[in-house]
């Protein structure tokens, strides 16, 4: 996984999934139209200012309530190279790993991070510095099985690679 | 001896073929039923496609319901529709519901004896977890993940560790079902089950009718839960009979297991409560809200759009006006509970309140159709959440209270409790 290079957008605690895509948008799946109204009830300003590799930074439970997976599609859509959160809403952190969404759970640097501050990411050591102060994160580590189909490019192709092998041992036997 | 488990672990462990499982494991399970809506199934049918499989791993236990924005409310969600419904055609789906055989997905799907105690469900919808009520593992998942299980007919779940609830006591008068689920979030907060399987139990819960089981169940997401679970009793049993022929599998929670947390609630203390925007756990009790003006009251959704919360409603309504500058929006969750409260004669009461009575849909509740606020407007609604514009404009307010609340609410005009009519 590359490294990311990216402003910081802050938001609070519980950021729900109405925030990131009220739903009197989901008429539509097509991500750069969903991208248009990302985060709209909280700062209107968002989509139109937001730069491609820019990261969000927020508090706990981040995704809240609703299932649609048009919430991490609209943030990816918005140009937004990763979230970072003290944690996430269970949901959208399968969705997330799903639709390719990057997402670093760590607490300190979810508190400390500041708005407009330059931050660097590399995902792979699991480490997030801020450019602005200096300061260097850890976060927590993503789970084996996650790592896993990211690594195949999603859950679609790990289930088709997993059903590749299958047939391929019932050919052998 | 095997290690004592608790009831999400039991399903789990049975429905994984395992002997025991315990959290943090990751297990793969068979999937039951797999559902998805107007919004959610477009998306999950792009990604099938895309992953060139001819056809869903079993016709009858793939559930469309074009609930959300039914009846179409614009060309766009009527598109939508028209994909699922050319998606449904093709693969031969069983249950495909559009139009008059539509309810809302959680009123609709026990109501027609598709998911029974035991069952694993997934349902890229949210307030999936309302299964729970019958002591089904059910929980909402994204397309994606809803889509892999067309195609495997399985899914992956992470074992969730469990919270135990007990409700001691008997229930004040107009205390409900939905008061209990708000006090719980009131007390926990939004993420206070994140990941974690909720038991609901207690003299009080075997006392609520199945009704209000379901309205519990069904906001356990609203703590961040991954399932909200009740052990199936007799009052289960004679539901599930009377609804489905699929035979029920009744787990039950091992005596000794063991619960991250355990927390006890006396029922006598708690009152009727309403969500203060912009989170369902800003919970007041009744007696604290104080004077908040009101311009629409919504009944209805997967939450409290049943017979039962209708018939609370109609006793309130009964011979009493909707405060003029009140809409007051009355929306049954199914066309059997529409059918039934004809038949009861509570659609004639709401409307010689006058109230206006909608046809099944999610509609005002997630902001799509049928009821949206404007600037400033407050509602009080049986919904499931009160986001910050979740039913309209970003600066409407909406407070969540159950259906008793919110008819007397639509009476006096304010946020109010029943008993402040004499009731």
């Amino acid at each position: 996984m590359k490294k990311i290079k990216g402003k910081v957008w802050r938001f609070g605690n519980d950021v729900d999934t109405d925030v990131i895509i009220p739903a009197r948008y989901l008429n539509t799946s097509d991500p750069k139209e969903l991208a248009k109204h990302c985060m709209e009830d909280a700062r209107p300003e968002f989509a139109r200012q937001v730069e491609p590799g820019d990261v969000i930074v927020a508090g706990k439970n981040f995704g809240c309530g609703s299932s649609r997976e048009h919430a991490p599609i609209a943030i990816k859509a918005a140009g937004v190279s990763c979230v970072i959160a003290e944690s996430f809403a269970r949901i959208f952190y399968r969705n997330a790993f799903n639709t390719g969404l990057l997402i670093l759970e760590s607490p300190e640097a979810a508190r400390e991070i500041e708005e407009g501050h330059e931050v660097e990411i590399d995902p792979e050591a699991g480490v997030i510095k801020d450019l602005t102060t200096g300061k260097t994160y850890r976060c927590q580590p993503i789970p084996p099985f996650m790592k896993e189909l990211l690594e195949d490019g999603g859950l679609i192709p790990h289930i088709k690679k997993k059903f590749a092998r299958v047939r391929l041992e019932e050919e052998a036997s | 001896m095997k290690r004592p488990m608790t009831l999400a672990e039991k399903i789990l462990a049975a429905k994984a073929g395992l002997e025991v499982v315990e959290p943090g494991q990751l297990i793969d399970v068979p999937v039951d039923l797999a559902l998805a809506n107007d919004i959610t199934a477009p998306i999950a049918i792009k990604i099938f496609r895309e992953a060139g499989i001819p056809k869903v791993w079993d016709r009858e236990k793939v559930v469309l319901v074009m609930d959300h924005f039914t009846p179409n409310k614009d060309i766009q969600s009527a598109e939508q529709v028209r994909l699922c419904r050319e998606f449904a055609r093709e693969q031969g789906l069983i249950h495909y519901f559009e139009g008059g055989n539509c309810g809302i997905e959680h009123v609709l799907l026990p109501e027609m004896g598709l998911v029974v105690c035991g069952d694993i469900v997934i349902g890229a919808d949210s307030h999936t977890c309302t299964y729970g009520a019958l002591g089904a593992f059910a929980t909402g998942v994204g397309s994606t993940d809803l889509a892999a299980t067309w195609i495997t007919g399985r899914t992956w779940f992470r074992v969730p560790e469990s919270i135990k609830f007990i409700y001691r006591g008997r229930l004040r008068p107009w205390v409900t079902g939905k008061d209990l689920i708000l006090y719980t979030i009131g007390d926990i907060g939004v993420d206070g089950a994140l990941y974690k399987a909720m038991e609901f139990t207690g003299e009080a819960i075997k006392r609520l009718s199945m009704a209000e089981r379901f309205t519990m169940a069904n906001m356990a997401i609203e703590a961040g839960g991954k399932v909200g679970l009740i052990e199936p009793d007799k009052k289960t049993l004679s539901y599930v009979r009377k609804h489905s022929k699929k035979e029920p599998l009744v787990f039950k929670a091992d005596r000794k297991a063991s619960y991250l947390e355990v927390r006890e609630y006396d029922c006598e203390k708690i009152e009727p409560q309403v969500a203060f925007p912009h989170l369902p756990s800003n919970t007041k009790p009744i007696s604290e809200v104080g004077h908040i003006d009101i311009d629409q009251v919504v009944i209805g959704s997967c939450t409290n759009g049943r017979l039962e919360d209708l018939a609370l409603a109609a006793k309130i309504f009964k011979g009493r006006k909707v405060n003029p500058n009140v809409r007051a929006i009355i929306i049954p969750g199914s066309p059997a509970v529409y059918r039934e409260a004809l038949r009861k004669k509570y659609i004639d009461i709401f409307l010689e309140a006058g109230a206006i009575v909608s046809p099944p849909t999610c509609g005002p509740c997630l902001g799509g159709h049928m009821g949206i606020l404007a600037k400033g407007e407050k509602a009080v609604s049986t919904t499931n959440r009160n986001f910050v514009g979740r039913m309209g404009h970003p600066e409407s307010e909406v407070y969540l209270a159950s259906p008793a609340v919110a008819a007397a609410s639509a009476i006096l005009g304010r946020i109010a409790s029943p008993e402040e009519l004499g009731l």
